[in-house]
């Protein structure tokens, strides 16, 4: 019998991978990146892949302040209607191929015009761009839009090979040529995507691996246990609820930071009959709503207090937050007497949620809530892509969702509460609004910029369009071993400094 | 026998038309729309529309159908909206990794199974029979995707044997990737294997029971030779056609094996398809898969056909 045992041990042993190089960093994802192709790609979980592969004009650090990545400075003209970037020196394509003004252009016209582009929305506001010497460009604006700049932090803002964006087409992504640290190898479909070291990068020194391994792996328990294992050198987007068990792993770090996301509910004010509700019609029912849910509750109850609960589109430990209207504390009895002066006693509404454990459990602690105001909660569980089509086609009163975010507020809040703008699947629509909107984006100086979200920030608590509940902590788990990984609030995994020691 | 080959070969083809439609057809009964689906979190009204009409899915769907069957016909399963690859690329990278998946899966499955089913069958009533009936129920009864995580938390987290998940082909590594295949074949082969078990032991009750065994017995043939060579030859060709289904239904997708150990093959992709509504894929893979099963029946039938005398007369 020991002997039976003994040789499953030993056969098993034979079985078990070697230890890996060194010089590998493995990074296991929560998702397969769709297309990587910069123009085309549309996932969250592909701009971690980018972050080694293709660099950007400009990156944002942990203060989510600009910093300059492939254009070394920039300027706005006196009127807001012209960005000058200037590039930086001696940067090459994966290919060999010079990044120059001619192929800043390129990319950028590449984003406006190639007809499956996913950018076009982040960059049309760009009516030509001109070459002002080799190392230098300028947009040009109709009209001033400051959030220009940060989107050019993201997909926007990467640099692709014209040479080789030219002779690929559409399917440039299956063999992207970037200028990021890192290049790419190899892909298999739901399985990894392999870079390496690109030898001639600006900035060579600052990359300690000679190869980046990204393995998806989509189950958030199988995810952890790959990083228990040592399969792993990083999970990304490890589940709030498996927070406690990598602080109690003595051969584990947890490394977090607040979102630049959200999670609220949207409310359907004027999309179809079936707006047609008080919680739709009158902001007092919905005021009253909003004042029935303790969010500190919410985040304690399904996030063990990992997240942290907010009232706007950035969280309250955002520089953009609107201090003025601070988080409000629960207060039934003034629901209740809200209720009561808009005549509606017992509300009664369908909150529409994602069928996934947290937005389910989120909807749930709402529900118990709101009925000690006298709301009537009830909660439709809906598939995801299901609950897209319901939410835009108006068929929802009530709609328990979340927004991955963007560096610049604008965002976070233009698309959602300007009259007929693309995601406003409320059609939430108020003219004060839209021209206090319109202000925000005119002026590039910030604090001209948040004294108008102040202003923002009160009417869109009084009229609560969106009901904003709390705002995701990103968390990551690796072994202590793994140094210099650089938390920013946008959730990518920036290689530069990291070390396996 | 050539006659009865070409008999079901021809009977296949409407079949594998009709699985066509009926998946083309369950498209309508899908929530969600790909456009929208596939539009990213920022679902630009300009990139839907352009996605509609690039998929034909502003068409109705006869001319969807249409135009998805014609390429078909040539050979071509269509393009990944999602991937933007084609759907027979992702077919031929897939396939091999199931197919390995399900023959390893199915070789646990029959060494576990067929044994414990003669084994039970022939000491009836003993506490053999009953401990091998406990095993089998447990094997039928424990979800996959909970035992898969059960073994990654005791092979791959407390003893560091085995990885926790990923796949390397076999032509890359063959140790690591047996090591990586070894605890996802066992998950799904251990419900196939009670099922062997179950149905092994009760063919071999029956078989035990009939006249020929009995006559071989009283011809004073030993035991063994009356259980192997008299028993088990008939008794198992019930057991053949139930294996060939059951790998069958292996190859359809070994969907949340695949999903808990992130092995990326056919069920992987088919989740994920389902997920982003990306049609071109499901209907790819499904097509594939109701034809493979198709041939996996037509074989089942022809080792019937060849082991049984009965059949041919």
């Amino acid at each position: 019998m020991h002997r039976a045992l003994l040789l499953a041990a030993t056969a098993a042993l034979a079985f078990a991978q070697p230890a890996m190089a060194q010089s590998n960093l493995r990074i296991g994802l929560a998702e397969d990146p769709d297309i990587l192709d910069p123009t085309m790609a549309r996932t969250f979980v592909g701009r971690i892949v980018f972050a080694g592969l293709c660099d950007k004009l400009i990156d944002i650090d942990k203060d989510l302040k600009l910093v300059p990545q492939l254009a070394t400075e920039w300027s706005w003209s006196a009127d807001n209607r012209q960005l000058t970037l200037k590039l930086r020196a001696g940067v090459t394509f994966h290919d060999g191929e010079k990044l120059d003004a001619e192929a800043a252009k390129f990319s950028i016209e590449r984003h406006q015009t190639m007809q499956e582009s996913m950018r076009k929305g982040e960059v049309n506001q760009v009516k030509s761009i001109d070459i002002v010497d080799p190392m230098t460009i300028r947009l040009n604006l109709d009209q001033p839009f400051s959030p220009l700049i940060a989107q050019l932090t993201d997909r926007s803002g990467m640099m692709v090979s014209p040479k080789a964006a030219k002779a690929a087409g559409n399917q440039f992504g299956n063999r992207p040529v970037c200028a990021g640290p890192y290049q790419f190898v190899e892909r298999v479909q739901q399985d990894r995507i392999v870079l390496e070291r690109y030898k001639d990068h600006w900035n060579k020194a600052a990359f300690a691996f000679d190869k980046v391994t990204y393995l998806p792996i989509v189950d958030n328990s199988v995810r952890l246990a790959n990083v228990q294992s040592g399969q792993i050198d990083l999970a990304e987007r490890i589940a709030a609820t498996d927070v406690e068990t990598v602080k109690k792993d003595a051969k584990l770090n947890l490394l977090s930071v607040v979102g630049i996301g959200y999670n609220g509910i949207t409310v359907n004010i004027g999309n179809t009959d079936r707006a047609k509700n008080p919680l739709g019609q009158d902001k007092r029912v919905r005021q009253a709503l909003s004042l029935s849910i303790d969010r500190d509750a919410v985040n304690q109850v399904v996030f063990n207090g990992n997240f942290t609960p907010g009232n706007q589109w950035v969280s309250p430990k955002s520089p953009w937050y609107a201090k003025g209207t601070p988080v409000p504390k629960r207060d039934v009895e003034r629901a209740k007497a809200l209720l009561k002066e808009a005549g509606v006693a017992n509300p009664s509404f369908t909150l529409m949620t994602p069928n996934n454990n947290e937005a389910m459990q989120v909807s749930q602690v709402i529900q118990a809530m709101a009925k000690e105001a006298g709301f009537d909660v009830k909660i439709q569980a809906t598939e995801f892509a299901t609950s897209l089509k319901e939410s835009t086609a108006g068929n929802f009163e009530a709609f328990n969702i979340g927004w991955s975010g963007r560096v610049d507020p604008d965002g976070n809040f233009f698309s959602f509460v300007a009259c007929n703008a693309p995601l406003n699947d409320g059609h939430y629509c108020n003219k004060d609004m839209d021209a206090l909107l319109a202000k925000s984006r005119a002026t590039n100086d910030l604090e001209q910029r948040m004294v108008v979200y102040e202003q923002i920030a009160k009417l869109e608590n009084d009229d609560l369009p969106n009901i904003y509940l709390y705002h995701n902590a990103w968390f990551w788990a690796a072994p202590k071993r793994l140094s210099g990984f650089n938390v920013v609030p946008d959730g990518m995994i920036r290689l530069a400094g990291m070390k396996l020691n | 026998m050539f006659t009865y080959i070409l008999r079901r070969i021809f009977i296949s083809v409407p079949t594998i038309v009709i699985v066509s439609m009926v998946v083309f057809g369950l498209q309508l009964l899908l929530p969600g729309d790909p456009a929208l689906a596939l539009a990213g979190e920022d679902r630009d009204p300009q990139v839907i529309a352009y996605m509609r009409q690039l998929y034909h899915l502003d068409q109705p769907i006869y001319v969807q159908y249409g135009y998805w069957i014609w390429g078909v016909l040539q050979g071509d399963l269509g393009q990944s909206i999602r991937l933007k690859l084609a759907v027979s690329e992702l077919v031929k990278a897939k396939l091999p990794v199931t197919l390995q998946l399900a023959v390893m899966a199915m070789t646990i499955a029959i060494l576990i199974g067929i044994p414990m089913g003669i084994i039970s069958a022939v000491k009836k009533g003993s506490a053999l029979d009953y401990a091998a009936n406990v095993v089998g129920l447990a094997g039928l009864s424990v979800p996959n995707f909970w035992l898969g995580i059960i073994m990654i938390l005791f092979f791959s987290v407390e003893l560091g044997w085995l990885p926790a998940s990923g796949y390397v082909s076999p032509r890359e590594d063959l140790r690591q990737n047996l090591s990586a295949m070894i605890m996802p074949a066992f998950v799904l082969g251990s419900a196939i294997a009670a099922v062997l078990m179950r149905h092994t032991r009760s063919a071999m009750l029956v078989v035990m029971r009939s006249d020929y065994v009995r006559t071989a017995r009283a011809k004073g043939l030993r035991e063994p030779r009356v259980i192997y060579r008299h028993a088990l030859r008939n008794a198992l060709i019930p057991v053949v056609t139930l294996g060939a289904i059951q790998f069958g239904q292996l190859l359809g997708g070994a969907v949340l094996t695949e999903q808990v150990f992130t092995i990326p093959g056919f069920g992987k992709l088919i989740v994920d398809a389902v997920f982003n509504r990306d049609y071109a894929v499901v209907q790819g893979v499904v097509l594939c898969t109701a034809t493979g099963f198709l041939f996996l029946n037509l074989c089942a039938d022809l080792i019937y056909f060849l082991v049984n005398p009965r059949m041919r007369a």
